[in-house]
């Protein structure tokens, strides 16, 4: 189902990720979360941005666990583990960042 | 509770051309997710999957060697690459990318995955297995 953010029209997939991650802009990424009636924080951005960099680094959308464990390093041992990044993204902190990050669905993600 | 098993991919096919390199990739980015204890293997043309400064840029394929420095986060170490096949192709370590892992059970240091290895005691290795899968 094809997304519209300010009069431009993007594709997406079945899912609702993003056809082409080049077009990916913020905007785009808010307006997503808006659809699933989420409202992005700082703190989300953080997230978002650090999987962002991560698949530029490494052409991937990581793991759960492995997004988990790098986070825990780079933000801090409060923000790395499971509880805190489920409150932020209730459907699943990597298939849901992702989403809104314009990435594909992490790897092995059902 | 868990039985762990000794998983190893074996790849023995150039990059790009064919899907099965990267198709490996995923397979073992998927397993690890099972906690099994994986090792892969490089033998052949699979020896160029490793190789550093890779550009596809006039193939129209995703470069995709950049996720092997991924590999070491999904508590993948061991990487073997067969010596012989290295030699035939006029390849040494040097020319692959230098791919490491983070030890947890040494204050984190930085380790290096890649071990090349001889045929022989690549056979060795692939003798301990429970399960070889073939790229």
């Amino acid at each position: 189902m094809p997304i519209e953010v300010n009069g431009k029209t993007y594709e997406t997939d079945e899912e609702g990720y993003l056809a082409n991650l080049s077009e990916w802009t913020p905007e785009v990424g808010e307006a997503m979360a808006k659809e699933d009636g989420t409202e992005l924080s700082d703190e989300h951005w953080e997230v978002i941005n650090f999987l962002r960099e991560y698949y530029d680094e490494y052409q991937i959308a990581p793991a759960v666990r492995v997004l988990t464990k790098a986070i825990g390093k780079k933000l801090g041992k409060e923000k790395g583990n499971s509880k805190y990044l489920y409150e932020l993204f209730p459907y699943g902190p990597a298939k849901q960042a992702c989403k809104y990050a314009g990435l594909p669905k992490p790897t092995g993600c059902v | 509770m868990s039985d762990i098993k000794k998983f190893l991919y074996l790849n023995r096919k150039a990059p790009y051309g064919t899907i099965y390199a990267l198709e490996s990739l995923e397979v073992v980015l998927i397993g690890a997710a099972f906690e099994q204890d994986v090792s892969l293997a490089f033998v052949d043309d699979g020896v160029y999957q490793l190789v550093k400064g890779q550009d596809t840029s006039e193939i129209g394929m995703k470069n995709f060697s950049p996720t092997y420095n991924a590999l070491g986060d999904y508590d993948v170490n061991k990487l073997y690459v067969e010596k012989e096949s290295l030699e035939a192709r006029g390849l040494t370590e040097d020319d692959l990318m230098p791919l490491t892992y983070e030890d947890e059970d040494d204050d984190w240091a930085e380790k290096p995955s890649i071990r090349v290895v001889s045929s022989a005691e690549l056979a060795d290795i692939m003798d301990e297995q429970d399960v070889v899968l073939a790229f």
